[in-house]
Formats: structure tokens, sequence, C-alpha cells
């Protein structure tokens, strides 16, 4: 069972990840895209931007540094063997580029228990250097009841 | 720019179907590139152990390969400002024969003020729908 009283806590920010030119092909491979913005450097150029650019669901990889930290969190009582995604969003104010680096700050948006289960949604948002917003990702976790 | 003119689209068309074979590899490589080592994805005794039928794909990994039948579309991935799905049935991986994605877009709202398209996506495994509510939200 999730400690509801961790509706509205926030995390602190995580440590800066630096977005790798290599670490956006490698995922963009993982996730089957052919899209030269995400591989080619000059054909993100050509379109506009400085470098090549992440996947739509790349924002992933920040989130999940936020997360371990809630996971980690012996006040928020989440035990990760019994947790399974429910939903993911990310809104975009831009898309992410090789070259960013980013924190994240994770938000326990709200903590709802439905019988012996918890759905935990977190948000997260995603921020480059000056702090300029780059993404919000949403998560919802569902955290099933002990036996 | 793209090559799309927003004014010849229709709500209901579909701009594309895609089939992704997601192998035992593929998972494994998502889990390299994601950072998402938990072992449901590519152990599948320890995938029994926790009450599944076998190793099951990772959701974020059919979110991300959905998406992708949007971006080919628009040919530009930095033009999906907003992208959000539900799991609803999990992908499992056959060890031999993997599991076929069966992804097609339909444009679901057309914004032509502020030049965007919502893309509804429906991805499917053995004709059973596995994401809900997948929208991407995509500037032209």
């Amino acid at each position: 069972m999730v400690n509801p009283n961790v509706q509205g806590k926030k995390y602190p920010a995580t440590n800066p990840y630096l977005v790798g030119r290599e670490k956006i092909r490698e995922f963009a491979h993982a996730v089957k895209s052919t899209n030269p913005i995400n591989l080619d450097v000059f054909a993100a150029q050509a379109a506009g931007y400085n470098d090549v650019v992440a996947p739509p669901t790349f924002a992933v990889v920040i989130q999940e540094r936020s997360l371990a930290t809630v996971l980690g969190d012996p006040e928020a009582d989440i035990d990760f063997s019994r947790v399974v995604h429910g939903d993911q969003r990310f809104i975009h104010a831009r898309p992410i580029v090789a070259g960013d680096e980013l924190v994240s700050v994770l938000e326990v948006a709200s903590v709802k228990t439905l019988g012996a289960h918890s759905m935990v949604t977190f948000e997260t948002k995603i921020f480059a250097e000056g702090d300029e917003l780059v993404c919000t990702a949403i998560s919802t976790l569902v955290v099933r009841g002990g036996e | 720019m793209t090559h799309i003119n927003i004014a010849s689209l229709e709500v209901g068309q579909v701009i594309g179907t895609t089939e992704f074979l997601l192998t035992r590899d593929s998972l494994v490589r998502y889990a390299g590139a994601s950072g998402d080592f938990n072992p449901i994805h590519y152990r599948d005794d320890f995938a029994q152990s926790v009450g599944l039928d076998g190793v099951l794909a990772h959701g974020m990994l059919t979110m991300g390969a959905a998406v992708q039948v949007a971006v080919d579309w628009v040919g530009d991935a930095g033009k999906v400002i907003d992208y959000g799905v539900r799991f609803t049935k999990p992908v499992f991986v056959d060890a031999q024969d993997g599991a076929v994605l069966v992804v097609t877009g339909k444009i679901g709202e057309i914004d032509a003020e502020n030049g965007e398209v919502r893309i509804d996506l429906t991805a499917t495994f053995n004709e059973t729908a596995v994401l809900g509510k997948a929208q991407a939200r995509v500037r032209l």
C-alpha cells in the first residue's frame, strides 16, 4: 500500500543528464525509428535543429531518474516488484536534442487507493539549462496489493 | 515545414499502418537503451515467478514503436509535441517467434488554426488492442 500522505510531495532535482548523440541513436534504433531527424546530424540541421532530435518517448530516460528517487523513498513505501505501468504521457515544449543537459523535478500528483491496489500519478518536469521547461512527463503506476 | 497540406486532411483518414516485429533481441536492445532492466522483459523463469505467462515487452517499447507511424507520416520526430497512451494489455514475446505489433494511425482531430493534428493510434497484438487512448499531437 502506497502512503497516501506523499500526495503533493516534491522531490529535489536530479543530477544533470547530458544527452549524447549516440544515446539518441541507440534509443531511436531500440524503438524502431528510421526517421533521419533522430539519426542523421545533417538531416536534423537541415530541419533547423542543432543536432539529432530524440524520439518522442526518450524523456522516459530522464523521468526514470526521478522515479528511482521516489522508489527509494521509505516514506512513499512503493514496492517496485508489484508495480505495473498504467499510463504515460509526454508534453513537449520543444524536442530534446543532443547536447541538452537536463534535470528533472518530480511531484507526486495523486495517490488513489482502489481496494488493495494503489494508483500513483507522477508529474515530472524536465528542464534544460537556464530553467527552460522542455517536457512534462506524466506517469501513472499501479501498485498491486499484497496477497 | 512539412509536405503535408492541413487543408487536404480529413478526420478518420488513415495515415499509415506498420507492422513491428518485437523479438527477445528487441527487448534486450530496449532494456539497454532505456535503462529499464526489469527481468520480466528478458527472463522467462522470473516472469513466471511473478505470475506472468512469460516474458513481455516493455510498455514503453510498445509506446515508442507505435508513435513511429505518426513520426514517419510527419517526417520529423521533433514535431510530436504531446503523446500519451494507456497500457491495457501485455505483449508476450515468444522466444523463437517474437511478437508482431500492428500499428495504425488515423487523423483524430484537425486544428487548422494552430497547424496541429491529433493522430489516434491503434496497436494490436494477436488482434487484441494493447494500448488505449493512444494519441499523438503533431505540429505540421
